[in-house]
């Protein structure tokens, strides 16, 4: 089914662009001028050159390991050659920065860090930088969920009562257009700890389009849908959660990735002014010492977890509108 | 003979019955204009007439979801104020709800009324009856339209409604697909004794269906003669009673429409 050719394709331009990458590290020798400091790993002594090529080695296995399962399904597989030639690039990348910022160091310094320079800040304090972003995620989602529910709560009433929407939507209009972290100097004085505070401005930040979104969801909801429910038997209860709530839910998705994205800014800056911990936190720390490896590494993090969570988020988005025409291929 | 009537077993009684919409500048619209109706039980009745002549309207009031200006209609003795279950509702198209599936479409009626748990086993039942086995799990815009209203039929049945009120169900469908839920509407009359009340801009539909037929004119909207079918079921579409008295209602239509001068087309 799937061709010889195309798998041949697929795999080696996935695979070896990060294998080059993890070779090439191995065989140019650094003419910079530094010291290659050893760090003890659970027993193994590494240095940033082979944690570094252990972790491009982990990701061309990653990458081949993802490849041997979409081979049993065919637009699985048709997705995964698609992205081929930009992880070969990737790798390509990552090998032109390697030279670049840590064997020959001709990018400016300690501005800008080799990848294998990155690495170093995990390996001198993996303990701190899990704990700030450990710090992050719960501000995070402390955040968003009570922001979500908040939002959803009042787009529902917002939405359904004509003289809430009223008496709601210019307050809305009027707040929904300061960034949220314009009210951190209150928050910090007003609420007991900084982690309140911070988890307060990111609410304020989901809260606004959560709820004007799910608001004209509900709104939108055609009037033959209440009519129907009503000859059913349904109470305007019924009406509420059993129809216009459904009806609305892509809208309360949109809402709900557009917040996601205003939650991890909102998180960082809030993190940046004032915060015990957390990644931005970290970075501002860093930034003190000029450490701007820590500074690339906490960015790396976030990369991968705001990524991740954004994905989750999506395939939650899928599943709950699978009924959505259109939506699954 | 007014005696006579009035011994009829009648599930419906719609008196003097008045609405009035405003258009968009404010002028009145009559939309029903003193309509009286009895409905017999058990009986099939098809609503026919030029559009605008307010059979939706009328429809609509005596499912509860219009509130006419004056009047009364009377279901077995409780004047109808709003929608009840025991008077399902077909609508033309797009009253399916989108984000559940056909068997969750046709469960609905009873999660709503929350007697799911009892009556469960009915659900499937439902489902053979208006032959979507097979189609359990597909969402409405998975299926087809003629699929979609036989999903719209199958859960107004669930209720157990004594009376099925349908506006035009099949307006949008191929005529094969209007013949196969015409012949189901007819079963489900014959062995359910759900009372019919059908409105339709098919003549054809019309005879082969119903048991009377109500003709209405628009402006104001007014039932101008009632017309009983008395050919015996299985109804042929090509036989001479059906062609005669499809003749009589084309003629009633023009007495009905009362065009000034005959229109030619050449
Ligand atoms: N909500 C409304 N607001 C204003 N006017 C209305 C409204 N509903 C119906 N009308 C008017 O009342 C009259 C009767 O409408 P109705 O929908 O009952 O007609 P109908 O016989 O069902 O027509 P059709 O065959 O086109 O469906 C029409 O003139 C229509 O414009
Ligand atoms: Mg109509």
């Amino acid at each position: 089914m799937i061709k010889k050719s195309s798998i041949v394709y697929g795999f080696s331009l996935s695979i070896t662009g990060f294998l080059i990458a993890a070779l090439l590290n191995a065989l140019i020798p650094i003419t910079a001028d530094v010291e290659i400091t050893e760090y003890s790993v659970a027993g193994i002594t590494v240095d940033i050159n082979s944690t570094y090529r252990a972790v491009l080695i982990v990701l061309s296995a990653i990458f081949l390991v993802s490849g041997l399962i979409s081979l049993k399904d065919h637009d699985k597989w048709k997705k995964y050659v698609k992205g081929a030639p930009i992880r070969f690039a990737s790798g390509i990348a990552l090998l032109v920065w390697d030279i670049l910022g840590t064997k020959w160091q001709l990018l400016p310094q300690p501005f800008f860090p080799g990848p294998a320079g990155i690495v170093e800040a995990f390996l001198i304090e993996p303990q701190f930088v899990l704990e700030n972003t450990l710090y992050s995620l719960r501000l995070y989602a402390a955040g968003f969920a009570l922001g979500v529910v908040f939002g959803v709560g009042t787009g529902i009433l917002v939405g359904w009562f004509p003289k809430v929407y009223y008496w709601v939507t210019p307050v809305l209009k009027v707040t929904g257009v300061i960034p949220a972290v314009a009210w951190m100097p209150f928050a910090l004085t007003l609420l007991p700890t900084p982690f309140a505070a911070a988890v307060f401005l990111i609410v304020i930040c989901v809260w606004f389009p959560v709820t004007s979104l799910t608001s004209q969801g509900i709104k939108s909801t055609p009037k033959v849908q209440f009519e129907a429910a009503r000859t059913l038997g349904s109470n305007t209860l019924d009406l509420v959660f059993r129809v216009a709530v459904p009806h609305a839910l892509p809208q309360i998705f949109t809402g709900i990735s557009t917040a996601n994205a205003f939650a991890f800014t909102t998180l960082v800056m809030a993190e940046m002014m004032g915060q015990p911990g957390g990644l931005g936190y970290y970075i501002n720390l860093s930034k003190v010492w000029s450490a701007y490896y820590k500074v690339f590494a906490a960015i790396v993090v976030m990369a991968v977890l705001f990524s991740f969570i954004t994905a989750i988020l999506e395939r939650v988005e899928k599943y709950a509108l699978r009924w959505q025409k259109g939506l699954v291929r | 003979m007014a005696e006579q009537i009035e011994k009829e077993d009648y599930i419906l009684k719609i008196k003097n019955l008045r609405r009035i919409y405003k258009d968009d500048d404010g002028a009145d619209v009559e939309a029903l204009e003193d309509v009286s109706l009895n409905v017999k039980r058990g009986e099939f009745i098809s609503i026919i007439g030029a559009s605008g002549c307010g059979k939706t309207t009328l429809l609509r009031s005596i499912a509860g979801l219009d509130k006419p200006d004056s009047g009364s209609i009377v279901m077995d003795d409780h004047k109808i104020t709003k929608p009840d279950p025991e008077r399902g509702y077909v609508f033309q198209q797009g009253g399916l709800f989108n984000w559940l599936t056909v068997e969750q479409n046709i469960a609905y009626g009873l999660k709503t009324r929350k007697i799911y748990k009892e009556k469960k086993s009915e659900v499937p039942k439902y489902i053979e009856l208006v032959g979507l086995n097979g189609f359990e799990d597909s969402y409405p815009y998975q299926i087809s339209g003629g699929m979609a209203q036989r999903v719209a039929i199958a859960r107004t049945l669930i209720n157990d409604p004594k009376m099925l009120l349908l506006d035009e169900p099949m307006g949008a469908l191929d005529s094969f697909t209007r013949a196969d839920i015409q012949d189901k509407l007819l079963e489900l009359h014959k062995f359910n004794g759900i009372t019919m009340v059908l409105v339709t801009h098919d003549i054809d539909e019309a005879i082969y269906l119903s048991d009377r037929i109500v003709i209405m004119t628009p402006r104001p909207g007014k039932i101008s003669n009632i017309i009983e079918v008395n050919i015996p079921h299985p109804r042929q579409r090509g036989e001479a009673e059906f062609l005669a008295m499809r003749r009589k209602l084309l003629q009633e239509f023009d007495l009905a429409t009362a065009h000034p001068e005959p229109e030619y087309n050449i």
